[in-house]
């Protein structure tokens, strides 16, 4: 299945239950800047949706429009099929929000952080606490529960925060930037939670980022964003195999005899699906459409032409060139363009 | 309704907290009136020898002096709270949550408001301790309590504004050091208005600090003038719902520039 850009949803979501919806979103903020411009997202129940792309392009600007935070200049948008114009108050019940900085009160502790949030969502005396008790365990704060979040480590406060959005188990839950900050051990662990998360019966995760690598490892779906318009959407495997395919790299046992390397090259151009072939002494090289379907060919080519293989890897292009084949520019060099200033009135940090 | 009311407590409660967790808050606060009941006290022993006091005890006049401008100084950084809780995203997730715009206004509010009764009353005991004299009884010393605390919504509910609309610490510490010494000072926190010069008094009479201060003190006499308490303490009470109504408005505009 193509990749679409922009437009209406794609045509396979028509018929389909939508946890998110947005057509044409516009929003500026005040100095003229226009952090959407015209935003459309169409994403599954029950799916993790990532939204990915540098600082600045929008993702943390569509997050607080969807949670009810902020109004849209222009444009609609709807969560778990409330309109979050006409109906905030329906569209706050049924969604949970980590934030990328959530606020736990540092002075109360881990438990208490829980309960206040379980209340506020009308969660009452024992179900309530019953509810706090098994998010602590779940996230493994068990034991810190009952000591003041001040004292807690970022990854701690993290797993924090995810718990405090799952309390009254909404059926949309926005992760924005849920691994920023965080050490390496505590991302990869953050990413295992998201990840069980996601295996939730109806849970949507609408998951924003700005690390490739997290976008790629979560999401069912991704949408590239840049200067606050989707410019590209699809399964991360649809995006990466609309370039030119993946990378296959052999490596024969001993090199080619002179004069036997076209022979070899003109026997794995033959194979459907193959192309740009490369031999140079051992090393033979290949792009394919479908590396891990090609290797097979491949192999059975070279057999034929009494070349034995050593080994053999395949590279899948990297969500790195999507971006740069999308956006126009390159990932971090696009990041690095948003250090310009941003108004004095925005809260919350990045947008 | 109801439900705005739990959310209210909730948030009351939230905001209590930090004050039984973290002691430290409750003592320097209260530290700091007893430096003044103590100091005001022996610097201007013998003032009540001019006259104009009501009283022959500078202590018992110097009581509901330090009480206001305990409220007043204590309120005064409210703010501070609130630009806290926006710039660690707490206002920003109760945001997102079903409660009510209003308890999360009201908690404020209030927990200022049981702040600034409990303060007082614990200097009123302090200075019964230190041998003042309340000729009114309890009833004077409760309207006493009842004035700073609307004196305290007043300057609570503008600090919480300017939190959110300026977004700067600079700018709450600035203006609350230039205008805490010059609102307490012309007003007769520790001057008989008698013994002050005509321009201050007249000053004295369109500050908030002064009208908390008057009904206080007429409510404690021992022939209270219900006459100054009801329009000093009815003025305090409008100037509370505008500057409380004053800043729920920003906060309205802090959620659209969010």
């Amino acid at each position: 299945m193509a990749p679409t850009t922009g437009g209406r949803p794609p045509h396979h979501l028509r018929d389909r239950a939508l946890a998110v919806e947005t057509h044409q979103l516009v929003k500026t903020y005040p100095g003229g800047v226009r952090a959407l411009d015209g935003m459309e997202l169409a994403v599954e129940s029950g799916t993790v949706f990532g939204l990915l792309g540098p600082n600045g392009a929008g993702k943390s600007t569509t997050v607080k429009i969807l949670t009810t935070l902020a109004r849209p200049d222009a444009g609609t948008a709807a969560v778990a099929g409330h309109d979050v114009l006409r109906h905030p108050g329906r569209v706050r019940a049924a969604i949970g929000v980590v934030a990328q900085k959530s606020g736990a009160d540092p002075v109360a502790t881990g438990r208490e952080n829980l309960l206040l949030q379980g209340r506020l969502y009308g969660l009452k005396g024992a179900a309530c606490a019953r509810r706090a008790d098994e998010l602590l365990e779940r996230f493994d704060l068990a034991d810190a529960g009952n000591r003041p979040v001040k004292g807690y480590s970022g990854g701690m406060s993290r797993r924090l925060d995810v718990a405090l959005g799952l309390v009254h188990r909404p059926e949309v839950l926005f992760l924005d930037e849920p691994t920023t900050g965080l050490d390496p051990e505590a991302r990869a662990a953050m990413w295992e939670e998201i990840a069980r998360l996601a295996g939730e019966e109806g849970l949507t995760i609408l998951l924003t980022t700005h690390y490739l690598e997290e976008a790629d490892r979560l999401a069912e779906r991704i949408a590239i964003v840049d200067r606050g318009q989707v410019v590209v959407e699809g399964t991360p495997d649809e995006l990466k195999g609309e370039l030119r395919g993946d990378a296959v790299h052999l490596e024969l046992r001993e090199a080619a005899a002179d004069g036997a390397e076209p022979l070899l090259r003109d026997a794995l151009t033959a194979l459907p699906g193959v192309h740009e072939v490369a031999v140079d002494g051992r090393r033979v090289s290949a792009r394919a459409d479908d590396g891990a379907a090609a290797v097979p060919a491949l192999l059975a080519a070279l057999e034929r032409a009494g070349a034995a293989v050593a080994t053999a890897t395949v590279a899948r292009p990297s969500l790195d060139d999507v971006y740069l084949r999308y956006a126009g520019r390159s990932f971090t060099e696009a990041d690095a363009a948003v250090g310009t200033p941003v108004p004095a009135g925005a809260a919350g940090g990045a947008r | 309704m109801s439900a705005t009311l739990t959310q209210t407590w909730y948030m009351t409660q939230r905001q209590l907290m930090v004050y039984w967790r973290q002691p430290v808050f409750l003592l320097i606060n209260l530290i700091q009136p007893i430096i003044w009941l103590f100091l005001f006290g022996s610097l201007f022993r013998k003032v009540t020898d001019l006259g104009g006091f009501g009283t022959g005890s500078y202590l018992d006049y110097l009581v509901p002096g330090i009480v206001v401008m305990s409220a007043l100084s204590s309120s005064m950084w409210a703010g501070m709270g609130t630009l806290e809780e926006i710039e660690r995203g707490t206002l920003n997730r109760f945001l997102t949550t079903p409660i009510s715009r209003g308890a999360l206004m009201n908690g404020n509010v209030v927990s200022q408001g049981i702040g600034t009764a409990v303060q007082s009353v614990i200097i009123v005991a302090l200075g019964k301790l230190g041998g003042a004299d309340y000729p009114g009884g309890l009833t004077g010393l409760a309207l006493l309590v009842v004035a700073s605390v609307l004196l305290g919504t007043v300057f609570g509910a503008l600090s919480n504004a300017l939190g959110m609309l300026v977004r700067q610490r600079e700018s709450i510490i600035g203006i609350n050091t230039f205008l805490l010494l010059p609102l307490t000072f012309l007003s007769e926190a520790f001057m008989a208005p008698a013994l002050m010069p005509g321009w201050m008094r007249h000053i004295a009479d369109v500050n908030p600090v002064n009208w908390a201060l008057v009904a206080g003190r007429s409510a404690m006499a021992d022939d209270p003038d219900w006459g100054d308490v009801a329009s000093r303490g009815g003025a305090l009470l409008v100037l509370a719902l505008a500057a409380v109504w004053l800043s729920t408005r920003t906060f309205r505009s802090y959620q659209r520039s969010v």
